[in-house]
């Protein structure tokens, strides 16, 4: 009960400072890049009289406004999504983005209720400059790299042509359908109708995001959808510039299209390179960190965001940018820094992403409550149910298509899910304020939040019951087994011979020369001259053996997923740290972002898996358990189970 | 079928061929073929153990040798073209409606249980359908290298028998190899696109 008394409270206090200021100037109430939260620029009644006597108490609330509303904000952000998780079982029905929707719509009710006029809304600016970066970068951060670069060509081919195909089709039958009731809907022309289309048909990252995330499918379907959103920025910006900029100019000729086709490559690609600049010259940076680990954390942000600024400026595609820039940065930032501040870095990314994503949906609710709403059955409908069939269709087409190049084939079920969770979100609600103001924006803008809620609520409640009932494939969630382990890489192996023997170029090749381009130049630039050689590696495997031996051995214990990979990726770190001649060959789903690597001599054969195995072998031993060490290595502190790599991260720094 | 020299293969050969290994581009093979050293006329050829010891990646991998023998059947030194596709004919993708199908009387070459089982030959040399603890430390030692002592190894080694095994024979059979790698999706890790 606690949070959500301290809802209310805080509630109370939102409408209480906000009365305090200057009243509402009425052209503000749909502010356009007045800042969040922010009523108004208040030059009222000056708190400060000409003091009587010395006064012992005064409230001096202008002071500090801005940044006291900001808070506020997001302290009811954050008690709001304690007070879901309070109760177990509604999380599990209802997604946590509907909750928080509708947390947004009562305390926007209330404010409106109070104050008789319109609650603040989300200004554009806000929303794309501080609130959707942390989201985006703390996507592409943990993007699992290897499988997206498997299914890359899909995810392309879905973001740019699925994307084209929805801003056209809804776009068109829109001006179709406003051509049916010109009485009502005359206004509006082709024109707008694109825009209103290019910006209704993307798929948003946050929601998708949010939804998804609670459903654990299978990853390539996750992936899938998840890589989509976050890609078809790029067309979704220029084509909504493109429409903009044709409304302003007198007439469109063939040419201004044509150019128009010439800036999706260029804000698509350009914000690829403005990420890939970034990402390493961060990469570099946290070479030289070491001497000043604390700081280390900060240069993941600080380049991140200045990536996405600089491609907004440039108005190239800023999702791109800082996906981009996060994935690039990703392996050498984490050989680099210590262990603790890739603890930090990952903590923090996870706090701002989840405080954003919060924000973002409380204030779609607030945002709802408008002034005026102006109502179309006919737009309103139809918008919905093209928006549906137009994306079912594509992904429909697209994926027929895609099929006959695919080797892992995307089923119906996976097909009929990629259509239906395709959830509109923020970015639209933000675009679509920025229109250039004409009669029937209003409509625009109530059908954008219709359809954004529609989304959410609809198909984010139903589409984990339909995941259900189609029977989706499912995340796997067993504990990985030794034998798992080394069969695998027998079959791994296997594989890469089969291939050599068919001499096959596929995309295992190209991947394998990337990864040797990637060892010779990158990593020996970007990563500082690291300590870990050989002889740590037999050191971590001497620790890990002495725990097995001193713990008891009794069953066979699993290993959980996260320690697993926690340990894989410092055993795949330290392996390749040295020895840089061989040619490295990675196969199909390998367990671990690095390499299968071929040696040429007997020597250094794949030892990195034979740690995994060792430490597979070890199980979960309790870590206190480190009295049996005889050696003259300083025993490291023992933590719970899960800092296990951040212990042997220690005890290599030592 | 015995090591013919230079036989020109005839058309119902060919047909026999595809009926055997389901693989309907086996005449296009060639086309794929052609970057490794093994192709020329490969359907007159016939491959020896040196042919593919001269593919240099195949050399350096670590089972490379096990992989070799694969393809040649029990002591001979000579495969054909036809027992060359049989082979790879394992690594073809299991396409959806030849799971319901049942034209074949055995099962596809490129069934689930095929291709462990020839995942599972390779670990077992003396063909007594068992990894004993010997074969599969060889196997290890082979994936490992020089690096790992062997009481270290043979701890790996001992740990992943005693996940298999269920019958306490030591030793690990094929149904528990099967029944081991049961939640490995094996179909996707063994197959080969474009070989279909």
């Amino acid at each position: 009960m606690a949070p959500f008394l301290s809802l209310l409270i805080y509630t109370y206090l939102v409408l209480r400072c906000s009365s305090l200021t200057a009243p509402v100037d009425p052209s503000k109430s749909q502010p356009m890049g007045s800042s969040l939260g922010q009523n108004s620029s208040s030059e009222g009644v000056p708190l400060v009289d000409v003091p009587m006597a010395l006064g012992v108490f005064s409230v001096d609330y202008h002071h500090v406004q801005a940044p006291f509303e900001i808070v506020l904000w997001i302290m009811l952000a954050s008690l709001a999504k304690l007070g879901f998780h309070w109760s177990g079982r509604i999380p599990a029905v209802v997604p946590e983005s509907c909750l928080l929707i509708m947390v947004g719509l009562l305390v926007g009710g209330v404010i409106y209720g109070v104050r008789h006029s319109a609650p603040p809304t989300l200004s554009a600016d806000a929303f794309f400059l501080f609130l959707l970066p942390p989201i985006v970068l703390d996507a592409g951060y943990f993007l699992p790299g290897r499988l997206f670069f498997e299914n890359l060509g899909t995810i392309l081919w879905y973001a740019l042509l699925g994307t084209l195909w929805n801003v056209l089709g809804i776009g068109l039958s829109l001006y179709g359908v406003c051509l049916l009731c010109p009485s009502s809907l005359g206004d509006v022309s082709l024109l707008h109708c694109l825009l209103f289309g290019s910006l209704i048909a993307a798929v948003d990252p946050v929601a998708v995001l949010s939804v998804f995330q609670e459903m654990h499918v299978n990853e390539q379907l996750h992936i899938l959808v998840f890589g989509e959103s976050l890609l078809n920025d790029a067309v979704t910006v220029v084509l909504y510039q493109l429409f903009e900029s044709f409304l302003r100019l007198p007439s469109v000729s063939g040419l201004d299209v044509l150019l128009g086709g010439c800036r999706v490559l260029v804000v698509g690609f350009g914000g690829l390179f403005v990420g890939l600049f970034f990402g390493l010259v961060a990469a570099l940076t946290s070479r030289f960190t070491p001497r000043v680990p604390v700081i280390a954390p900060l240069f993941v942000f600080l380049y991140s965001y200045l990536s996405y600024l600089t491609s907004e400026m440039l108005h190239l595609s800023g999702i791109t940018a800082i996906v981009t820039c996060a994935v690039t940065m990703k392996q050498y930032v984490e050989a680099n820094v210590s262990e603790r501040s890739n603890s930090s870095i990952q903590y923090f990314l996870k706090m701002w992403s989840s405080v954003s994503e919060t924000l973002i949906f409380i204030f779609l609710g607030v945002s709802t409550i408008q002034d005026v709403h102006m109502w179309s059955w006919l737009f309103v409908c139809a918008t919905l149910l093209l928006c549906l069939i137009w994306r079912g269709s594509g992904v429909l087409l697209l994926t027929a298509v895609v099929n006959k190049v695919r080797r892992n084939k995307v089923t119906f079920r996976d097909q009929f899910i990629i259509a239906y969770g395709g959830l509109r979100g923020a970015i639209c609600f933000s675009l679509v304020f920025l229109i250039d103001d004409f009669p029937k924006k209003r409509l625009f803008i109530t059908t954008t939040i219709i359809v954004i809620l529609f989304t959410v609520f609809v198909q984010g409640m139903t589409i984990k019951p339909l995941v259900d009932l189609l029977d989706v494939k499912r995340k796997k969630r067993a504990l990985p087994t030794v034998s798992e382990e080394i069969h695998s890489r027998l079959i791994d192996h296997l594989l890469a011979g089969i291939e050599d023997v068919v001499g096959y170029w596929g995309q295992h090749y190209w991947k394998d020369k990337f990864e040797q381009f990637n060892r010779k130049f990158l990593r020996r630039f970007l990563i500082r001259e690291e300590q870990q050689n050989r002889s740590s590696i037999l050191r971590v495997y001497q620790e890990l053996e002495r725990r097995e031996q001193g713990a008891d051995r009794e069953t066979v214990h699993p290993l959980l997923p996260e320690e697993m990979d926690s340990i894989r990726r410092i055993l795949s770190r330290n392996l390749l740290q040295f020895n840089s001649r061989r040619p490295t060959y990675s196969r199909h789903t390998l367990h671990h972002d690095r390499a299968l690597q071929r040696h040429s001599s007997l020597g250094e054969r794949d030892t990195q898996f034979v740690f995994l195995c060792a430490v597979c072998a070890i199980g979960p031993r309790s870590i206190s358990q480190d009295s049996s060490i005889p050696e003259e290595q300083t025993a490291p502190q023992h933590g719970p189970k899960k800092h296990l790599s951040f212990d042997i991260e220690n005890e290599k720094n030592n | 079928m015995g090591s013919r020299a230079s036989t020109l293969l005839r058309e119902e050969e060919i047909e026999e061929i595809k009926k055997e290994t389901g693989c309907k581009l086996c005449q296009n093979a060639p086309l794929y073929l052609s970057q490794t050293s093994i192709t020329n006329p490969v359907f007159n050829s016939v491959f020896s153990r040196e042919d593919f010891q001269r593919i240099p990646e195949l050399a350096i991998n670590p089972l490379g040798d096990r992989i070799i023998n694969a393809f040649f059947p029990e002591g001979e030194d000579q495969v054909n073209f036809r027992g060359f596709m049989r082979t790879l004919a394992h690594f073809r993708p299991i396409e959806d409606n030849e799971k319901n199908k049942n034209a074949a009387p055995s099962e596809p070459l490129n069934s689930r249980t095929n291709k462990l089982l020839f995942a599972f030959r390779l670990y077992d040399l003396d063909r007594d359908d068992k990894i004993s603890r010997d074969e599969l430390l060889q196997v290890l030692r082979m994936m490992v290298g020089v690096n790992i002592s062997d009481e270290q190894l043979g701890s790996i080694a001992d740990r992943t028998i005693q996940e298999a095994d269920t019958n306490g024979d030591n030793s690990i059979s094929f149904n528990e190899f099967m029944k081991v790698l049961e939640k490995v999706d094996v179909e996707q890790k063994m197959s080969i696109r474009f070989l279909h």
